[in-house]
């Protein structure tokens, strides 16, 4: 007895997202789109960060912004976790402390659709080292 | 770490910070022995033999941002709690299998947790790595395997909210049949 659900009904759901997806590929370029890096080591998921992710991708779909979602390891604010951070396009990259879904909805709905700065932002010079 | 989901997304994690392109998740309950045993199977970069004995102290971490590694000594830990027990194979440039006895009837047994969700965070984030999760019971059970869900939807990404739902309800749904069974 192996598959109990058999993954005969992706049929349906291809056709489906197929032309969605077309009508959506004209619109941006990934330059152009949201880019959001949750950290994920083990201390950030033990503080929540699987349930922030997991928001935070429903959220965006729900709320029709594309976006692109990603995982990272620890970015080193430890003590604010679990932390995000924010790149709108043509912008310096941002690192919000302690989202929870109350916080990530506000980052959502007032930095990434409003652009307008919200607190919890983690003041630094961050650079990228990988 | 609070249940089993947990560490599995946190092991997995190293598998892809190790370049994994393909992760097996294996849990694997027996009723006769009361044992659960998972496993974690990945095709990345692998370690070193004396990097291998290295991992399990907490103090060890090749992390560049911080001092110390605690994945895989969180999940040593919680396995021996239960009078289970912990091992790491690995080969440089084969890969790595992590594997966690835990005895499902002691009281110091962690609960599973929210495999789904775990799940649905990899495949969110990681659309493109292989990932095959697999969950027996003695010998009834189910594989969920990305890349055949990949292959199926032709071109579809995997990390759209509809075919991240796909998955949670398919897990859940085998979940719910595989222990109504039992
Ligand atoms: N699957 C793997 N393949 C290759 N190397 C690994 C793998 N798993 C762990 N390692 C190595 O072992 C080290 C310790 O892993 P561990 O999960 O305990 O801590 P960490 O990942 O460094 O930090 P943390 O898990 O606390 O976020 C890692 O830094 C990595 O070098
Ligand atoms: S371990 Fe989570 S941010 Fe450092
Ligand atoms: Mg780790």
């Amino acid at each position: 007895m192996d598959k109990i659900r058999n993954l005969a009904d992706l049929r349906e759901l291809k056709d489906k997202l197929q032309s969605k997806t077309k009508l959506r590929d004209k619109s941006e370029t990934p330059e152009q789109m949201v880019q959001i890096k949750v950290a994920m080591a083990t201390c950030c998921i033990a503080s929540g960060s699987r349930e922030t992710m997991n928001y935070i991708v429903d959220e965006l779909d729900k709320r029709n912004i594309d976006a692109v979602v990603t995982q990272t390891g620890c970015m080193g604010y430890c003590y604010a976790e679990p932390t995000v951070e924010v790149i709108l396009p043509g912008k310096e990259p941002m690192v919000f402390g302690y989202v929870d879904s109350r916080k990530a909805d506000e980052i959502i709905e007032k930095y990434i659709k409003g652009g307008m700065l919200v607190e919890g932002i983690i003041p630094v010079n961050y650079k990228k080292i990988d | 770490m609070k249940d089993i989901s947990y560490h599995i997304l946190d092991i997995v994690r190293n598998s892809l910070n190790a370049g994994a392109r393909m992760v097996e998740i294996h849990i694997l309950e027996y009723s006769q022995t009361g044992q659960l045993v998972l496993k974690i199977k990945d095709n990345g970069s692998g370690m070193k033999e004396e990097m291998i004995n290295k991992v399990t102290d907490p103090f060890f971490t090749t992390s560049v941002k911080k001092k110390v590694g605690l994945g895989l000594p969180l999940l040593k830990q919680n396995a021996e709690l239960t009078g289970g027990r912990f091992s790491i194979e690995s080969a440089v440039q084969k890969g790595t299998l992590v594997e966690a006895v835990f005895n499902l009837h002691h009281i110091d047994m962690i609960p599973i947790g929210d495999l789904a969700l775990t799940f649905r965070t990899l495949i969110a984030s990681s659309p493109d790595t292989d990932f095959l999760y697999r969950y027996r019971v003695d010998d009834c059970g189910f594989d969920l395997d990305t890349a055949e869900i990949r292959m199926r939807l032709e071109g579809v990404s995997l990390n759209t909210r509809e075919v991240l739902d796909y998955v949670t309800d398919a897990i859940h749904a085998n979940l719910k049949a595989l222990k109504g069974w039992k």
